[in-house]
């Protein structure tokens, strides 16, 4: 049976899978723009403060060109965050209901931050002008501190699904209830860690990307360069340090949560001595097919150990096994990617180390131009393979996922919806983006509202004549 | 008092801030869709553009902390209302979507019809939002939530109390917008303008206030204990709120603009703060009361932790942001 139709099977209630799409879809169309809220104002403050402090025109044009480019995303990322605040309810009323009150003090706690981060937005994009410019400046410092701790909060939240504490369950009853032990669980730093490091690898090639294009249609100014390379840096730090803080996450899964170590290491049974790490392949009904083994290899990076195995499938009861092919795979090509970045800024710093600058190697800049679209798609895999990693759990080994969703019937509705609305969105935000780019090109710059009514008599004259 | 009232006050504080000034943003729609014609429209839009742009998403997070408020501090009502209260709910979350979204794009559009399509999305959606809020608001005042979830989706928020709740919401809103755009246009010296949008939230506040007091005839035989608490304990507050709300319209008459906006939002301030007195001490009236309705005490204790930080952090920056906004220097263009 496929995991899908497992999901499906009979007894779960009508609201489990449909609200398992939904949350998968608005949790990683968030998830981007998330980023460019946690990691993006870092990056204009730095163009900003180039742009003040050394009164480089340049560099102040892009950072002004760059807050224009948020106040979309932010809207945007705004307001998809609502939707996760109303689903949390909507579609988990199971865990909210029982739960609520131990999960919830993160959640407050971001509900801050995301004021600062609103308000402070509020001003720096309406102070250009209209504020001293190194007071204007300033502004965003609030705003990045607000985005480290929000991802932080979100962080403490799902890293206490996965290692809940806080509280005990007395006869199926939830008492001794802590917020704060809940809050600062003994993961949380790490996942806040490895979260935070790839908001600015998202962004940072993300942003590198859109200039490496540009450089590759011929244009080699200093605002390309600068451009590239500010949030290339923030990048490659980011993509060198990831490989170490996702390595020390994994340590202690295979005593806390050896069913998802299994499946990422696709172990199906305890082996006799150190387990191989296998690349590739696939489960099926208990027994693994087509991997490519590295002996020895599986133990030394899953349990820091020369001779200890990695705890098979086997050992775990079949009801409490997630879906291991799709897990295994979304973690292996986490890693994969994220080595394939890490290896490719090392690259160019070596290169330019040598004196060699790759941004005039046409293949380098194509590369980079692919690299924003990697870095978003290596955090999307690391979500599937920590969430569906998880299953068939809501709260690790305390609720499972279909007694947290509801009986709503006419969810797949609201799936269907979602997906035209949020690709209406995305659609919009493009062609938007595309053209404010394009008007910038062209020399424009302050981009008055269409509504302007210089632009509006403009335009009818045009229709008159 | 106890500490789950101490949590409850401080959810509604919240719930008072979003309809002031969430409300005052979601009610700019009504003037934009009315506008007219691009070229007529063209200076009400900007001035809706410049007003709201800088301040929405702030006032937006208003929502959010009621949600977290309520879900950490009284956890099972949270999933009851949730359950019940599914569709106005997910209509609201729609327009919120559409609303915020539409607004950005609309700003930076390229081209006068792509605006034109933006600027009708977000005008119409932000009418509708404020309604299925107050719709679900109605629900819970008339005791239409069970304690354990799962009321009806469709009688819950579709009977009079919800109906007149979610017209006084899409009214009260609007009127906020009419007072505090009328005084922007006026501060930056668009007179015509602001004499237009004088007349037209004359008549916004006019119906809106009909509306309200016709809504008290229902109210006596499709929600009784709130009904009870509007003409006991609320009492003042529905008075109050009628003084505020005829001498919004006496200062609007009169062109003292920048005094109106205070009565207007004392008017508003007193109808939602009625409508808490008023169902006070139920969290789901007739249902489960505030005291029975709270989590766990650790949790309602750090809650007060979270609502004194944001007294110290969050009020004196907001207060920095709207000073800003409403201030001569900002509103030039």
């Amino acid at each position: 049976m496929s995991p899908v139709l497992q999901l499906a099977a009979a007894a779960d209630p009508a609201g489990l899978l449909p609200a398992r799409e939904q949350m998968a879809l608005s949790l990683g169309w968030h998830i981007v723009l998330a980023c460019f809220g946690v990691a993006f104002p870092a990056m204009i403050l730095v163009m900003h403060w180039r742009g003040v402090h050394r009164d480089d025109p340049v560099a102040l044009e892009l950072a002004k060109r760059w807050s224009k480019v948020s106040a979309v995303l932010f809207a945007i990322g705004a307001v998809s965050g609502t939707v996760l605040s109303f689903e949390m309810g909507l579609l988990w009323p199971g865990l909210m209901g029982r739960f609520g009150d131990v999960l919830g003090l993160p959640f407050a706690f971001e509900g801050l931050s995301f004021f600062v981060e609103a308000i402070f937005l509020g001003i720096y994009l309406y102070g250009w002008g209209r504020m001293k410019p190194r007071v204007h400046l300033l502004m965003l410092v609030p705003m990045a501190a607000a985005g480290v701790v929000g991802t932080f909060c979100v962080l403490a939240v799902n890293s206490w699904m996965n290692w809940p504490t806080g509280f005990r369950m007395v006869d199926g009853e939830v008492t001794d209830v802590n917020p704060w032990r809940a809050m600062f669980n003994d993961r949380v730093w790490l996942q806040f860690g490895h979260m935070w490091v790839a908001a600015y690898m998202v962004v940072g090639f993300s942003v590198a990307a859109v200039y490496a294009v540009g450089m590759l249609r011929g244009r080699r100014d200093e605002h390309h360069r600068l451009g590239f390379l500010v949030p290339f840096v923030f990048a490659s730090v980011a993509a060198l340090c990831q490989p170490v803080v996702g390595h020390v996450l994994g340590f202690g899964m295979g005593d806390h949560q050896p069913a998802k170590l299994a499946a990422f290491e696709l172990a199906e049974t305890t082996t006799d001595g150190p387990s191989p790490l296998r690349i590739g392949g696939w489960y099926d009904d208990g027994e693994v097919k087509g991997t490519l083994d590295i002996p020895r290899l599986g133990s030394i990076i899953a349990e820091n150990s020369f001779t200890k195995p990695v705890r098979g499938l086997d050992t775990i009861p079949e009801e409490d096994r997630p879906p291991v092919t799709l897990t295994h795979w979304a973690f292996q090509s986490m890693v994969g990617l994220g080595t394939l970045l890490a290896a490719g800024v090392a690259l160019f710093w070596l290169a330019r180390w040598r004196r060699v600058d790759l941004l005039g190697r046409r293949w380098f800049l194509r590369a980079v131009s692919l690299a924003g679209v990697v870095a978003a798609l290596a955090m999307e895999l690391g979500w599937i393979a920590t969430e569906v990693g998880r299953q068939p759990w809501i709260v690790y080994g305390v609720l499972r996922t279909e007694d947290a969703a509801g009986d709503s019937s006419g969810l797949w509705w609201l799936f269907g919806t979602t997906v035209v609305v949020y690709a209406g969105m995305t659609v919009g935000a493009v062609v938007v983006l595309r053209s404010m780019a394009r008007r910038w090109r062209a020399g424009e710059t302050d981009l008055p509202s269409p509504y302007g009514p210089a632009l509006v008599s403009a335009s009818s004259e045009e229709v008159s004549r | 008092m106890s500490l789950e009232v101490a949590v409850a006050a401080a959810l509604f504080v919240g719930v008072i801030a979003y309809a002031v000034l969430g409300g005052a943003d979601f009610g700019s729609g009504f003037f934009d869709l009315t506008a007219g014609s691009a070229r007529r429209g063209a200076e009400l839009r900007t001035l809706v553009d410049r007003s709201i742009g800088p301040v929405w998403e702030a006032n937006h997070v208003w929502l959010i902390y009621v949600l977290v408020i309520w879900w950490t501090g009284f956890p099972a009502t949270f999933a009851a209302a949730m359950t019940t209260l599914i569709l106005p709910l997910l209509l609201a979350l729609l327009g919120i979507v559409l609303r915020g979204a539409s607004f950005a794009f609309r700003k930076y559009a390229g081209t006068l019809g792509q605006a034109r399509l933006f600027g009708v999305v977000f005008a119409l959606s932000s009418i509708l939002t404020p309604f299925f809020l107050g719709a679900a608001a109605g629900a819970i005042a008339s005791g239409r939530v069970p304690a354990d979830g799962r009321g009806d989706v469709w009688s819950s928020w579709l009977n009079p109390t919800s109906v007149f709740g979610g017209l006084i919401a899409v009214g009260a809103c609007a009127f906020l917008a009419g007072t505090f755009l009328t005084a922007d246009a006026a501060r930056s010296g668009q007179s015509s303008l602001a004499g237009q949008l004088r007349v037209r939230s004359l008549v916004v506040g006019v119906l809106t206030g009909a509306v309200v007091f016709a809504a008290l005839v229902p109210l006596d035989h499709d929600a009784p204990t709130l009904a009870d608490g509007l003409e006991g304990r609320a009492a003042p507050l529905v008075v109050l709120s009628a003084i505020a709300g005829l001498a919004t319209l006496a200062l609007l008459w009169r062109r003292a603009y920048g005094v109106a906006r205070f009565t207007a939002v004392a008017a508003v301030v007193s109808v939602v703060a009625g409508w808490g007195v008023g169902q006070y001490p139920w969290m789901l009236v007739d249902e489960v009361r505030i005291v029975d309705a709270g989590g766990a005490e650790a949790t309602l204790q750090g809650l007060l932790v979270v609502v004194g930080i944001a007294a110290v952090v969050v009020l004196p920056a907001l207060g920095y942001l709207l000073r800003l906004t409403q201030t001569e220097q900002w509103s030039r263009h």
